[in-house]
């Protein structure tokens, strides 16, 4: 991807030359009293995949689980500011954030396949959601896509529980596949796995991001450098008074470009091993 | 199948899922809300018994009507056994009951709490631990009446060995309520020293201390408050019960309240089934009495225990 | 204690005599031994129950079945039941039947009401509304069942012949029916609150994977969070069942004890547990058929139970077996 910049909206960086998937603007969140995000602005570039990186409890997570609305689960919960998917916002009670899961998917940190068989793990989301299409096809597909079909066609009706843990997070990925979504977020989606399935996950990250948007979390420095066009580092703030941790944006550049010569001091310290 | 493109295989039926969804909930809550509802319809119409004896009051006049229920739960505490109606009482029925409080409280405490501790703190993890612990989730699903016929045979008639039977005694009603609770203070027990950190202990063993000194000087104090929530729940559930009783001698009728733990007894819910299957509609007030008695008396012990039990979670 | 080096060489001096630590006193010494038997007798009285339990009922039983001339085949599936007719008649269908139908009718009742409770607590109440109904519940489970008894026959007979009556139905004083609805309220409780348990024990994560593919609150509950505890919950609602069957009080007043084979929920039936509390009650003599009879049909009361119980915690044990 090209390194040259748009002109930045704000603080940060413009991504690429085409009109962003996800934008943030002034994003922030508050659990109850505490502030846990501050004033984000980011634009995720499409068909790319961008890595948010930061010391635990910087708020990577919680940026996240703002594109698919995932906070809404959290009783106390709050956001503001504006987020957009395709130019069109997503925060506020208005929007169907069932809806909007479908078309931006999410795969988490701990593999978390149904107690149901294979086939029934990948088809459950597209029938709740009425596909309307030939399921064996589409089960086959999103397993093929995923890069698990060979290893998986001969116990398809076999509990997804039985698989091996990196078939498992595969599995996951395969089934948000399944409802074709536009984005994919991914959240810390290797750090329960060993090297070699970490690399294959890596691989099929690499070979998806030609047809989708996806974001992903890690703490894995490496792993963002290995993977991702584009990363976004956080920083916590911690307050002096109550010591809660807010998360701030503190550089979002091309990936080669922040690890090489980050221009922000903190995330310098961060990357060479100071903070974190 | 790349992303966006063929969105319009999906007909997701929103307005539909939508609509089930609070359906779906309002059910549920008012599924949940049946049992406080029906136990809120219980006592307001065990109250309107309790009062349909006395002289007719205006529906309004809450003031009168709680100086009449008053009235009636005073006399009915000092009354003893009648034949009549207006002067029935349950004198020899709350004695009688809190004798087997206080009887079975010093026969199943310290024996369920002295098993939970062994099983949880001396026992070895093992194949015979493990039976054990099966026959006593199995021995707290044992219907009551069963430990009636147990008492009935063991202590009432101790099969027919004349100098071991208790005959039908206050003792023999306690201990046939103590092997009844028995299981439910194990398990509460064993729930409870299970929450107190492995680390505590080995502070302890690590000063010095014996095994005893341990459970009782460190692990015994933390767990305290969930052994006494258990206890308080299992004390109540002896004394609301009523079958293990009738199995094992409670009088129906019985004029002099209880002396000592060798006396003929009765028990408070005893004595109100008895009032209760009179078809006599004169004693319906008598019998709504008695269980208002029994069920403040259960409640106020049962909320003690949950009290006791919310300020330990809150504490840790 | 002595410092540890002075052990280990023994040419060194022995330690000084004023030494403060007098190491652990006898009291202590003896606790640790004395202690320890006291309790595995109290863990014993466990273990004797149950023995008890199964001596009592057996030698009792076949006490009974000398006595009685009563075969075991004619015992357990005699559809007469008269201890007073001569030749007198034990069989134990009609207390069997009544149990069931007891039994049925109450889980009919308590199952789906228990079971939409456990997902609204579990899935659908705010933090604080469930703060308030949790112990609300657990008190509705303290209630004795005396009183369940008493609500029958103060209000549900009194409604239901209310009710059925101007239909043309004639409702018995003391009948099925109202036993069965009086037994299932009373076990609501236990269903909801094992089964919340349960559901509550569902990872997080599945919740989270189910709402990430585009799920609603009502398709998670029911399509993801219910079958996952699915066994869980048949546990509990095995053990509901159980409970029905043991219930003795509330049957006792509100169904009355006529030992009939019927399929009309309006007349009375006899049950299990009330055949025997009934027989203790009577006036029969102590080693007579008729007392014995009680222990017989203790036993298959006992039999059913724990055969339940032992299902329910097999359910339960394969369902902690999936989340380890």
């Amino acid at each position: 991807m090209s390194a040259t910049l748009a002109t930045p909206p704000a603080a940060t960086p413009a991504a690429a030359p085409d009109e962003p998937a996800l934008q943030a603007r002034g994003l922030r969140v508050w659990y109850g009293q505490s502030l846990a995000l501050k004033d984000i602005d980011l634009d995720i570039p499409r068909h790319r995949i961008t890595a948010l990186i930061g010391p635990s409890g910087c708020g990577k997570s919680t940026l996240l689980r703002c594109f698919n609305r995932m906070n809404d689960l959290i009783a106390d919960a709050r956001m503001e500011g504006d987020v957009r998917f395709d130019g069109e916002s997503i925060a506020g009670p208005k929007v169907d954030a069932v809806s909007l899961r479908r078309r931006i998917g999410m795969v988490f940190q701990k593999p978390n396949p149904f107690p149901k068989s294979i086939y029934n793990n990948i088809a459950w989301g597209a029938r709740i959601n009425g596909y309307r299409g030939d399921m064996d096809e589409l089960v086959e597909r999103s397993l093929r896509r995923a890069a698990l079909w060979d290893e998986v066609k001969d116990k398809i009706h076999r509990s997804g529980l039985d698989l091996s843990g990196g078939q498992q997070q595969r599995l996951c990925i395969a089934r948000t596949l399944a409802v074709e979504p536009e984005v994919i977020l991914m959240d810390e989606p290797c750090s329960a796995l060993d090297p070699i399935s970490t690399a294959r996950v890596e691989d099929l990250m690499d070979d998806l991001k030609d047809d989708y948007t996806i974001v992903i979390v890690t703490h894995n420095m490496q792993q963002a450098r290995r993977v991702s066009n584009m990363t976004a580092c956080l920083m916590p703030d911690v307050d002096a008074v109550g010591g809660h941790r807010t998360g701030v944006l503190v550089e979002f550049s091309p990936t080669d470009l922040l690890f090489t010569n980050p221009k922000d001091p903190r995330t310098e310290a961060y990357i060479t091993g100071r903070i974190g | 199948m790349s992303g966006g493109a063929s969105a319009d295989h999906f007909r997701p039926h929103r307005r539909l899922r939508t609509l089930a969804g609070p359906i779906f909930g309002a059910a549920c809550l008012l599924a949940t809300l049946t049992g406080v509802v029906v136990l809120a319809v219980l006592m307001l119409a065990i109250v309107a018994a309790a009062l349909s004896g006395g002289p007719e009051a205006g529906a309004f006049d809450v003031g009168g009507a709680a100086r009449e229920l008053a009235s009636l739960l005073g006399r009915l505490v000092s009354g003893r056994q009648s034949s009549d109606p207006a002067r029935a009482g349950y004198h020899a029925g709350v004695v009688s009951s809190l004798w087997l409080l206080g009887l079975t409280a010093a026969i199943g405490i310290p024996a369920g709490v002295g098993a939970g501790v062994f099983l949880e703190e001396y026992m070895p993890a093992g194949r015979l631990r493990r039976i054990i612990q099966t026959n006593i989730a199995n021995l707290a699903g044992v219907p009551s009446v069963v430990y009636g016929i147990l008492g009935l045979a063991l202590f009432v008639r101790a099969f027919g060995v004349p100098g071991l039977a208790l005959g039908p005694s206050l003792l023999a009603g306690a201990l046939t309520l103590s092997l009844l609770i028995l299981p439910t203070i194990v398990i509460t027990t064993q729930e409870a020293l299970r929450t107190v950190p492995p680390s505590l202990r080995q502070a302890a063993l690590a000063l010095g201390a014996t095994r005893w000194q341990v459970v009782s000087g460190h692990v015994l104090p933390a767990a305290l408050p969930g052994i006494m929530t258990g206890t308080i729940l299992g004390l109540s559930r002896a004394i609301g019960e009523t079958a293990p009783l009738l199995m094992v001698g409670a009088a129906g009728s019985l004029l002099r309240a209880p002396r000592g733990p060798l006396d003929r007894y009765t028990a408070l819910p005893v004595e109100i089934y008895n009032y209760a299957k009179e078809p006599d509609r004169a004693f319906q007030p008598v019998a709504a009495g008695g269980i208002l008695i029994l069920v403040a008396l259960l409640l106020t012990m049962n909320a003690v225990a949950i009290v006791i039990r919310n300020r330990f979670r809150r504490r840790r | 204690m002595p410092a540890p080096p002075t052990t280990l060489n023994p040419t060194d001096p022995p330690p000084p005599a004023d030494d403060p630590w007098g190491g652990q006193s006898r009291a202590s010494a003896v606790a640790e031994v004395v202690a320890p038997v006291l309790l595995a007798l109290c863990g014993l009285v466990t273990v004797l129950t149950t023995l008890g339990i199964l001596l009592v009922l057996t030698v009792q039983s076949v006490q009974f079945f000398l006595k009685a001339q009563v075969g075991v085949g004619d015992f357990l599936l005699g559809a007469v039941l008269k201890p007073e007719a001569s030749p007198p008649k034990f069989g134990i269908l009609p207390l069997a039947w009544g149990t069931f139908l007891v039994a049925f009718g109450a889980s009919c009742i308590a199952l789906p009401i228990g079971l939409m409770s456990a997902i609204y607590l579990s899935e659908y109440a705010p933090r604080a509304v469930r703060a308030v109904l949790k112990p609300a519940l657990e008190l509705l489970a303290g209630v004795p069942t005396i009183v369940y008894g008493y609500l029958a026959l103060l209000l549900v007979t009194p409604v239901l012949k209310a009710v059925l009556e101007p239909l043309g139905f004639r409702v018995d004083q003391f009948n099925a029916l109202s036993a069965c609805i009086v037994v299932g309220v009373m076990i609501v409780p236990l269903v909801s609150s094992l089964s919340e348990d349960v559901l509550s024990a569902v990872p997080l994560g599945l919740r989270e994977a189910a709402y990430g593919l585009g799920a609603t609150k009502f398709e998670v509950s029911t399509r993801v969070v219910l079958p996952a505890g699915l066994s869980g919950v048949a546990a509990s609602f095995i053990l509901a069942v159980s409970r029905a069957v043991g219930e003795t009080m509330a049957v006792v007043l509100a169904a009355g004890t006529m030992p009939q084979i019927t399929a009309n929920p309006l007349t009375s039936v006899e049950t299990m547990t009330t055949y025997i509390v009934q027989v203790v009650g009577g006036e029969a003599s102590y080693g007579s058929a008729k007392y014995l009879s009680l222990f017989a049909v203790g036993l298959a009361l006992f039999a059913i139970t724990l055969t339940l119980n032992i299902l329910s915690n097999l359910v339960l044990r394969r369902y902690r077996e999936v989340y380890q």
